[in-house]
């Protein structure tokens, strides 16, 4: 069974936020919501880096075990997904998520913030797959077409990786390994407990 | 001749050009030469789990308009999943639970505490103002605590039990009431301060008798008390500052990231529901005391009348300090 990750390669991203737009209209995103942003650190500095990041679908999600109505589920894949008809948009899940994933229509109203919003991994909800409704509360069902999200396959340096966590590791390791640096697996430890070591 | 020495100006202008950048010339292609060589990605490269561990957190420039997606990564959020899904619901869960078994024995062993006193005179203890602030405080405090309650036990006893479907209806509509019922709740802690408040005012000497004797609960005697004994000031204390702390609290988590960031947001919730649950164990303690635990006193909050020799019993001051007006 796959466990299907992320991976950003750091020394490869550009910022060019392709991820961000192909995600944005690969599922109607609403204005103000991102699933998916690029955040660079020490900017104009020396060793600026940018990384992509969404959320991570972590292994034993913070997210999952703080909501208060328990709207999360995990796939076989190791998907984290939630149900936007219990989501009571009470936002403690981005308290807890260590990526900021999380994502509110409203940012306030007298706390009624909206359903949450977040990455879905390209993998919609629990919902019939791609029927309407799906459609319209989480955007397209790739992963039910076959294909894997869109925002890596988008990325025009192969910065960001997606598939299963093997696969993508040893992509990245052979990488590390053939070019000599790498600036590591951003977020990994925090999100699977483990990390990219390359020997 | 003007032409001509103008020529040679300009030649001596340029020659000197050239000989004040030529050093600086050279240092620049130096520099770049040397720094063809020192281009080493290696050494240059972040490192992802060092830069974590260095900062605590890992935040960045975003091109999006939005302050808290700039923060990349942090993992203080498994602290407050920790407090929230573990010391939380224990804490609270021994607190409660403790409180209630204290009270419930209490009644058992001792029962309550007895209203022999009876002249079939009443006197008037609350008025009507006083009773509405009481009141609109109180109930909108309990539909506060049921909800507040739901969002930490709700999904452990009440969804099992109900489905998911019906406990995401039933807690959407307690967020709203909690989100709503907020506001009377804050208006009547501001009311209770301002009507009561002076007759609350610590008295050293009366106030340290009283609490010396514990309120007479354990020999039966009636230590002198005015209005409010210290017990009554004491909540009416309680109430005020933890009320307060609560509206502060509450209207940051009602109005999220307007004053503080993701970890301000954590520390928020933290107090807040720390308070809240000190609050519910308090305030049983105080409904024990009003209803079950004392006979009499539910009637001055009920039709705000006592008996006057209860009154004299229990308040003897303030009801000297009636009858002189
Ligand atoms: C005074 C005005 C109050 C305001 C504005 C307020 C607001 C809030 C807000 C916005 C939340 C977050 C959940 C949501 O978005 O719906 C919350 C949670 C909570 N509130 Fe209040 N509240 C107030 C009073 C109270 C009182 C009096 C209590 C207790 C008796 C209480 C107990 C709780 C609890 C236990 C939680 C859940 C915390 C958690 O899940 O960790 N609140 N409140
Ligand atoms: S990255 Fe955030 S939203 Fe995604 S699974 Fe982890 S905690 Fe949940
Ligand atoms: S906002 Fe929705 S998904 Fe997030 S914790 Fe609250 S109820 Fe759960």
């Amino acid at each position: 069974m796959a466990r299907l990750k992320f991976l950003c390669d750091a020394n490869r991203c550009i910022d060019c936020n392709a991820c961000v737009t192909a995600c944005k209209n690969e599922h109607d995103v609403p204005w103000g919501i991102n699933r998916r942003r690029v955040v660079t650190i020490n900017d104009g500095k020396p060793g600026e880096r940018s990384v992509s990041m969404a959320c991570m679908h972590c292994t034993n999600a913070p997210c999952a075990a703080v909501c208060p109505v328990d709207c999360f589920h995990a796939t076989d894949d190791g998907l984290v997904l939630h149900s936007k008809e219990i989501c009571i948009g009470c936002g403690y899940c981005f308290y807890a998520c260590p990526f900021g994933a999380p994502q509110f229509p409203q940012a306030t109203n007298f706390g009624s913030r909206g359903k949450m919003d977040k990455c879905t991994y390209c993998a919609g909800g629990p919902d019939a797959d791609l029927s309407e409704a799906e459609y319209v509360r989480y955007g397209s069902n790739r992963l039910a077409e076959g294909k894997l999200p869109l925002c890596a396959e988008m990325c025009s340096t192969k910065a960001l990786l997606a598939g299963d966590g093997e696969i993508i590791a040893q992509i990245y390791k052979e990488r590390v390994v053939t070019r000599g640096y790498g600036s590591g697996a951003w977020g990994w430890k925090t999100a699977y407990g483990e990390t990219i070591t390359v020997t | 001749m003007t032409h001509g020495l103008n020529w040679i100006r300009a030649l001596v202008v340029m020659i000197a050009l050239v000989v004040a950048c030529a050093p600086a010339m050279t240092r620049q292609a130096g520099a770049q030469e040397a720094g063809a060589q020192a281009v080493n990605p290696t050494a240059m490269s972040v490192q992802a789990d060092d830069l974590l561990q260095q900062e605590g957190k890992l935040q960045g420039y975003l091109a999006q308009p939005d302050p808290k997606l700039a923060i990349l990564e942090q993992p203080q959020g498994r602290l407050w999943r920790a407090f929230h899904e573990s010391w939380l619901p224990w804490g609270s869960g021994i607190l409660i639970l403790a409180v209630v078994l204290l009270l419930g024995g209490v009644y058992l062993l001792k029962g309550p505490i007895q209203a022999d006193e009876v002249s079939g005179i009443k006197i008037l203890r609350f008025n009507v103002f006083e009773r509405f602030t009481h009141w609109l405080t109180a109930i909108s405090f309990i539909i506060l605590a049921l909800s507040g309650i739901n969002y930490i036990f709700g999904k452990r006893y009440l969804l099992p039990l109900i489905g998911p479907e019906a406990f995401g209806t039933l807690s959407q509509w307690g967020k709203y009431a909690h989100n709503y019922l907020a506001w009377p709740f804050m208006l009547g802690v501001l009311f209770m301060i301002v009507v009561w408040v002076k007759d609350n005012v610590p008295q050293r000497g009366v106030d340290w008798a009283w609490l010396k004797a514990g309120g007479g609960m354990f020999n039966n005697t009636h230590p002198s008390a005015g209005r409010f004994n210290a017990g009554q000031k004491l909540i009416f204390w309680w109430v005020a500052l933890a009320g307060i702390v609560m509206s502060v609290t509450g209207i940051m988590l009602l109005f999220p990231f307007a004053a503080f960031g993701v970890n301000g947001m954590q520390i928020t919730q933290v107090v807040h529901s720390v308070v809240g649950f000190l609050f519910i164990a308090v305030i049983i303690f105080h409904i024990y005391i009003g209803t079950l635990g004392m006979e009499g006193a539910y009637d001055a909050m009920g039709n705000g009348e006592v008996d006057v020799a209860w009154a004299r019993a229990h308040h003897d001051l303030w009801v000297e300090d009636q009858l002189r007006k």
